[in-house]
């Protein structure tokens, strides 16, 4: 059923009684073409591309839990494109370039957002680097401004400029970025892969690989045995684990991080607003409540939920920059399990088990990252093949040397 | 979450600095193949279950602890100091 | 007695202060309530009943329950910079005063225009904004999205910053009690008699729980005085704490509990110096979660009107704050406990006009013989009317007669839910009983024991019973013994017990709220299951059920029912959503406490910090510390002139700054120089004693960690310095190669950062103004002292070090003093120098020297270069294994397309440069393939008369001589620049060995 306005209404005639389920709920064949293992997001958005792009639409997904359980169910909704490096940048802004035709492909309102992401800072040091990050963009036709404090303040005039301990002297500005509702990416990429023919297969949990002479021929699962050529591993969170099943070490750690969302207020904050002096960053959502986060707890866990230390943390940043929000009061906080990879930055490619292939390492910014995400790992299982905006996201570059880290900060994981 | 430093008692967590795993053993040499120091650098096994992990008591007695930790359920299931530990293979030659 | 205006408020009874009338406003209006009264409670008493309008259909909304889990009655309490939206009503304190206004409606509450959005109601169905809004694609930012969001929110928050304190505290026990109902004071009697120190915690400002809205007796007398006898045992207790006004809002690993006392929100403000609320950071070896039960809602058509209420808060409001909620009431109940609330209204004066009883006849015991009011067995509520206030009920009775009731007030109570909220934030999934229909705790720590009606035991002696085995088995589990008094004696009182759970009618009609806050109908949940969201997850996340500000605490269960049904399975089978903290919600001020404004962060000054002020020293934050980054003097028009001005004094003459923010250790031992070997790209063990060496190091990726000097001032002693910026990640560096990686060497470090001031004194007359410091006892020739030498002297009796090192190229010194002694010993050097011309130089000159010198600073170290990339390769020992060495010879690390570190000058002299600017040959059209580089580092050379920066060049060093562009364009700049070596002034190094 096409979603439109004139559907609602007929609908709201009918009493509401006739919608269609957004997917179905289908019984795994005992084979596919290819499987994607992972219902959230990139899983999602993989299948629906390799039906869309690429015509393969003998396709299952599996997802052990409900789709969109994973991190697509609990970010701080983020897009954003304002990377640094040459390996990340086109890929960000393929990214961003697919959300800003997401409703009209997928005829569902994920409610794309491009209110702004402004990237705060508060010192001559910062500013360069952001400027160095701004140019980069700007080389590569993405939009990016560099705002001095004034300007910030027209934008934000409940942000602490004179702020006592870390004065605000600017900002980066990319105003193509901001926010998506989150789940609905999941169910609109849901829907829309359901109606090019994927099978979308929930409370199926995967148990094992089956490889054969260093092939991949299928899977175990919680719903039995299930035959593919290609396999494509979407379980970011998870994917040590999956990746454990075929023998294979990741060079990635499994970390909790945590967001919040506060009660909801009438419109405070516009855009997406990041702090410079410390890890914070704030937006408001279209339902009223501010939706903010900060650093991972900082340990392996696979346990969702994260620790006091970072909750004051994050807290007292969000005074740091809005010293009006005081009062307000947050009314959730949860964890999700992020990827986070030995250089900050995601893997997307083959592995070496022959029809495996590896979508994981996305630290926490896989959100952003979702629809270029799919679109270049059914390009890169379609054709066997990497697309030129994942080229860099490969398997071995840590033994090469040619590590993607933004942050400079080595192969730490808690510190990208 | 509380750590329990062998020298110091229990303490909240924010005392303490994570490292990352303490599985991996540092090549004797550094002319070891080199998919040994990428696997000593890189490489995790990151289990769901019993963790073997290094934190730093930072603002405590600065001892790096070898803690062994349930990474489902944060539960502790050993604390011991890192110099106590058997580390002997990764003992490195400096000349 | 005072004679009030309070209209609904009872003659006797209540635990209010009847003496005590405190003046208060809503929505500009005034009234009076008693303290001891919730704002809900003198709304009531004031005959107040329309309080809010929803969120999607700005419906009229009443108070529907007397605690934590209103979803209805929110507002703005206070004003100003104190405006605190969403506040509920029911648990807002009533002081002096208070002013309160409603919200989420315009132009007023009665006559709301936004509540045309419930005649469209069928259109927004769940999920509607999903299937529309997407034509054309530019006008959701421009249309539809403004509109949406102007229209969500609730309350306005404050615009000002706040202007109330909060505190952060430690508190740690052996027994922790979440609840102070009967069961908790149970189990912290228990507990506090086996010896163990215990915490209490309650939300409400009164202990006693339920037993306050009651009138049943414990051991002979009524339930309020044996929480006041057990009150009075544990207030006397010297290792009992007891806190009142204290959520416990999450538990964490391993006993932690975070909870929020609300020290001074009953009152106006807070007093001078009092905080506004206290974030408690709990660690218990214990806890017993006593949290209570919550009354469920029914379902059924036009379940909102104002006058509609939860039957326990009904009772509440009678007992324990003597207000009369409706004239003529209807109860509609699905177990006992609603007779208890119609003999309630009964004994307050009301009349009941009929209890309507879900279950047949046969199902009942006693209770409905104890009330005299007609009573309707099998019954329902199938309408309601009244626009913003109950007028009419429309019932059905057991054989299917409709009739319509007047009635001001219906009393509705479909059985009461465990707070199961706490056990499921350690991970705990709570499990469906059929026995108590409703969900009970799941499995929990060891240290997490539950009692009382949170664990399904609703009566009074369950809990009683229930508190006490948990705090003694508490207390017994922390090694003390159990006490074998018994907390009571009391034998089953009457009390609310679960009949069958009753949810809603046979089938969905208009209007069934099951989420009030967020306006989801049954209808919606019925959508929502047809279209595929099935998952109790979906249901939430589409539908948005329990995501209002009461988190589902009254929704939750009634969805899970409905979905269920929908879905054909029973509701374990569907499973809940996962309550997450904080169990209410907390205000973002509490836990950030004291970590505001100036105390964000902590500051760090530097020893001669108040010498530099006195001067009039601009100071700039890095990391913690404030450095003074230049010293204006009168006349100068702008920081540039002053930076000039202090560069060139010490090109010219000498400058002093202090240096004392670089990270300072000291590593001791017989193996120090092993260990510095392993840690250090270049060797150190083989440096003499009374030299110093410029070392690097790495990490183990092979990339440049830290810099800094490293000076050894005995055989078992060496003294280093790092980069402000990463000296405490270096010292647990060097403890990580030390414990794990070199156990066996013996060697230890001391962090001696905050011990000595370090301060740069530099230029060509820096040996002479030295020289009138240390005198003639201490010769100061080349010969004595050489260039990256580390001498020991006293100054007057102080011990102190000189480093020949150099930082700006000019000969220069480091001067180490323990930190007390940098005030005077600077003021001393002033004095000496002021012939000579000695200039206090800050942070910008110095960047300005290195710049010049080609030095690496932060922004060359940023963690993303090579040794190589530096120009440092040569430093990097072939001839021992050192941490990063295994690495560097990867296939990107010797790329020969790497940038290189070079330095730049504008070919235009009057030009600026700028850091962040990327490197395109001349002629090549900007793009990302073009990048040739950045620049990282720029200044005004006052030596070259133009601008001059460092930067990373593709191949740089072969390209020394030619020309590229530095592209800016976030700065609207494109200034072609000339590449150069590194090192523009003085190559050879000769003024600093001078």
């Amino acid at each position: 059923m096409q979603y439109s306005l004139a559907a609602l209404l007929r609908n709201a005639l009918s009493g509401n009684t006739h919608w269609s389920p957004a997917w179905r709920d289908p019984q795994p064949k005992p084979s596919y073409d290819t499987i994607i293992i992972g219902g959230g997001g990139h899983g999602l958005a993989t299948a629906y591309f390799l039906a869309k792009e690429h015509g393969i639409t003998d396709v299952a997904v599996l997802e052990k839990a409900y789709i969109g359980s994973g991190n697509v169910g609990r970010n701080t909704t983020i897009i954003r494109s304002n990377y640094l490096l040459p390996g990340n940048t086109p890929f960000y802004e393929w990214s961003l370039k697919l959300w800003e035709g997401l409703e009209q492909d997928i005829n569902f309102n994920a409610m794309v957002s491009q209110r702004g992401v402004l990237n705060l800072f508060h010192s001559d040091g910062q500013r360069d680097a952001f400027a160095r990050r701004g140019n980069a963009m700007r080389l590569n036709g993405v939009d990016a401004e560099l705002l001095g404090p004034n300007e910030v303040r027209r934008l934000h005039p409940l942000l602490d400029l004179d702020n006592p301990r870390f004065p605000v002297k600017g900002g980066l500005l990319q105003r193509r970025g901001g926010t998506v509702r989150h789940d609905a990416v999941a169910w609109g990429y849901a829907r829309a892969a359901d109606r090019r023919g994927v099978d979308i297969i929930q409370n199926c949990e995967v148990t094992g690989l089956r490889i054969e002479s260093g092939r991949i021929i299928g899977v175990e699962t919680t719903r039995g045995t299930i035959h593919a050529k290609r396999i494509g591993l979407a379980v970011a969170g998870n994917s040590s684990r999956l990746a454990a099943m075929a023998g294979m070490r990741l060079p990635i750690e499994s970390h909790v991080l945590q967001a919040f969302v506060s009660e909801g207020v009438k419109p405070l904050i516009d855009q997406v607003v990041t702090f410079g002096a410390a890890h914070f960053y704030i937006s408001q959502s279209d339902k009223g409540g501010l939706v903010f986060g900060g650093d991972i707890d900082g340990y392996n866990s696979y346990a969702q939920r994260g620790s006091l230390p970072i909750v004051e943390d994050v807290m007292s940043c969000a005074l740091a920059l809005f010293p009006s929000l005081g009062r307000l009061r947050y009314l959730r906080q949860w964890g999700g399990i992020m990827d986070m990879s030995m250089d900050g930055s995601p893997i997307i490619d083959r592995t070496p088990i022959e029809g495996l292939y590896l979508n994981a390492g996305w630290c926490y910014g896989g959100f952003k990252a979702t629809p270029a995400s799919g679109w270049c790992f059914a390009h890169t299982i379609a054709t066997g093949q990497p697309h030129a905006f994942n080229a860099a996201y490969r398997l071995d570059r840590f033994a090469s040397g040619h590590v993607i880290d933004e942050g400079g900060k080595g192969a730490v994981p808690n510190l990208h | 979450m509380r750590l329990t430093c062998p020298y110091c008692g229990s303490r909240g967590n924010d005392e303490f600095v994570y490292l990352g795993s303490a599985d991996p053993v540092r090549p004797s040499h550094h002319d070891a193949p080199a998919e040994q120091w990428t696997a000593y650098v890189y490489e995790r096994t990151n289990p769901a279950g019993a963790h073997r992990e290094l934190w730093h008591h930072s603002f405590g007695c600065r001892s790096w602890l070898i803690v062994t930790r349930d990474t489902r359920t944060h539960e502790v299931l050993k604390t011991e100091p890192a110099r106590d530990a058997a580390h002997t293979s990764s003992e490195v030659a400096v000349p | 007695m005072t004679r009030t205006l309070q209209p609904n408020r009872l003659a006797g009874g209540g635990l209010i202060d009847r003496e005590r009338i405190l003046p208060f406003t809503f929505d500009g209006r005034s009234y009076q309530g008693q303290a001891g009264d919730t704002l809900a409670s003198a709304l009531l008493a004031n005959g107040v009943t329309l309080v809010g309008r929803s969120f999607k259909y700005h419906r009229p909304r009443g108070i529907l329950s007397a605690g934590p889990e209103e979803p209805n009655a929110l507002v703005e309490l206070r004003t100003g910079a104190r405006r605190e939206p969403n506040t509920r009503a029911t648990v807002a304190e009533l002081y002096d005063g208070l002013t309160a206004t409603s919200q989420n409606r315009w132009p007023s509450l009665a006559f709301d225009m936004m509540s045309v959005n419930g005649l469209a109601g069928p259109l927004f169905s769940a999920g509607f904004y999903y299937k529309t809004f997407m034509w054309p694609a530019s006008f959701w930012e421009k249309v539809y999205e403004p509109l949406i969001r102007r229209a969500a929110g609730l309350g306005r928050a404050a615009r000002e910053a706040d202007p109330d304190k909060y505190d952060r505290s430690h508190l740690f026990c052996d027994v922790l009690v979440v609840g102070g109902g009967t069961a908790g004071l149970a189990a912290a009697l228990a507990a506090s008699r086996s010896g163990a120190r215990v915490v209490l915690c309650e939300q409400d400002f009164l202990l006693g729980g339920q037993s306050l809205s009651c009138n049943d007796e414990i051991d002979g007398k009524p339930a309020r005085s044996w929480v006041q006898d057990a009150t009075r045992e544990l207030e006397a207790a010297r290792r009992v704490r007891i806190l009142t006004r204290t959520t416990a809002f999450g538990l964490f690993d391993h006993g932690v509990c975070g909870a929020v006392e609300r020290v001074s929100d009953h009152l106006e403000a807070p007093a001078p110096h009092a905080v506004r609320q206290r974030y408690w950071k709990i660690v218990a070896r214990r806890i017993v979660l006593a949290a209570g039960a919550i009354e469920r809602p029914i379902v059924f058509p036009g379940n909102d009107r104002p006058g509609i209420m939860m039957s326990s808060a009904v009772r509440s409001y009678i007992e324990r704050f003597a207000v009369l909620p409706g004239r003529r009431a209807v109860v509609f109940t699905a177990n006992d406990s609603g007779y208890a609330t119609a003999q309630a209204l009964k004994r307050a004066g009301a009349e009941v006009a009929a209890v309507v009883d879900s279950r047949p006849k046969s199902v009942q015991r006693g209770a409905a013989e104890s009330v005299d009011a007609p009573i309707v067995h099998g019954g329902a509520v199938t309408a309601t009317r009244g626009r913003l206030q109950l007028r009419k009920i429309e019932i059905v009775d057991g054989d299917g007669r409709k009739r319509e009731i007047d009635a001001d007030l219906l009393a509705m109570g479909g059985g009461w839910d465990p707070a199961v909220h706490l056990t499921c934030h350690l991970g705990g999934k709570p499990q469906w009983s059929d026995e108590i229909g409703a969900f009970v705790p799941g499995r929990l720590p060891a240290e997490i024991a539950v009692a009382g009606a949170a664990g399904g035991r609703f009566t009074i002696a369950g809990a009683l019973g229930d508190g006490q085995r948990a705090g003694n088995e508490a207390a017994r589990n922390c090694g003390y013994a159990a006490n074998a008094d018994t907390v009571s004696t009391v034998e089953a009182a009457s009390g609310p017990a679960n009949g069958a759970p009753f949810w809603h009618l046979g089938h969905v009609a208009k209007k069934c709220f099951v989420d009030f806050q967020n306006d989801v109908t049954a209808a919606d949940i019925s959508l929502a299951a047809c279209e595929g969201y099935r998952s109790v997850e979906h249901l939430k996340r589409y539908t948005t059920l329990g995501m209002a500000t009461d988190q589902g605490k009254s929704s939750g269960v009634n969805g899970l029912a409905l979905l269920a049904e929908a879905t054909n399975r029973t509701i374990a089978e569907t499973g809940t959503t996962t309550y997450r903290p904080p169990f209410t919600p907390v205000a973002i001020g509490a836990i950030a406490g004291y970590e505001r404004g100036k105390e964000f962060r902590p500051s760090r000054y530097t020893p001669t910090h108040d010498w530099a002020a006195e001067r009039g020293a601009v100071f700039v934050e890095v990391g913690q510390w404030y450095r003074a980054q230049w010293y204006p003097r009168r006349g100068e028009k702008d920081w540039l002139e002053s930076v000039n001005r202090e560069a060139t004094a010490v090109r010219t003459a000498v400058g002093i700054c202090d240096v004392s923010t670089l990270g300072k250790i000291e590593v001791t031992g017989p193996d120090s120089g092993r260990l510095l070997d392993l840690v250090y790209a270049n060797a150190m063990s083989g440096l003499k004693v009374g030299r110093v060496r410029y070392g690097v190091m790495l990490r183990e990726d092979g990339h440049v960690f830290d810099d800094g000097t490293v000076a050894r001032v005995a055989p078992d002693r060496f003294f280093l310095t790092t980069t402000t910026a990463h000296a405490e990640a270096v010292l647990r560096h060097m403890e990580f190669c030390h414990q794990v990686l070199a156990p066996s060497f013996d060697v230890s470090f001391i962090d001696v950062t905050d011990r000595w001031a370090q301060l740069a004194i530099a230029g060509p007359k820096s040996r002479e103004l030295l020289g009138k410091l240390l005198g003639s006892g201490f010769d100061m020739s080349s010969e004595s002292v050489p260039y990256l030498s580390v001498s020991k002297l006293t100054i007057g009796d102080v011990p102190a070090r000189l480093y020949r090192i150099s930082f700006s190229g000019e000969l220069g010194y480091e001067l180490g003093i323990p930190a007390d002694f940098a005030d005077a010993l600077v003021r001393r050097l002033e004095e000496l120098g002021e012939p000579l011309g000695l200039t206090p130089y800050g942070t910008e000159a110095m960047t300005v020297l290195r710049v010049e010198k080609g030095f690496a600073a932060s922004g060359e170290l940023n963690g993303q270069t090579t040794a190589r990339d530096l120009g440092l390769a040569e430093l990097m020992s072939t001839k021992k294994d050192y941490v990063g060495r295994a690495l560097i010879g990867r296939p990107a690390f010797i790329d020969p397309d790497r940038p290189i570190l070079v330095s730049f000058a504008p070919v235009d002299h009057a030009a600026p440069l700028s850091a962040g600017s990327h490197f395109l040959n001349i002629g090549a059209p900007a793009s990302l393939e073009n990048d040739q580089g950045y620049m990282t580092s720029i200044v005004y050379s006052p030596t070259f008369g133009h601008y001059i920066g460092l930067g990373f060049l593709k191949r740089g060093r072969e390209r020394i001589g030619s020309r590229v562009r530095a592209y800016d364009p976030v700065r609207n700049r494109d200034v072609e620049v000339e590449v150069g070596h590194a090192c523009r002034f003085d190559p050879s190094g000769g003024r600093a060995r001078a």
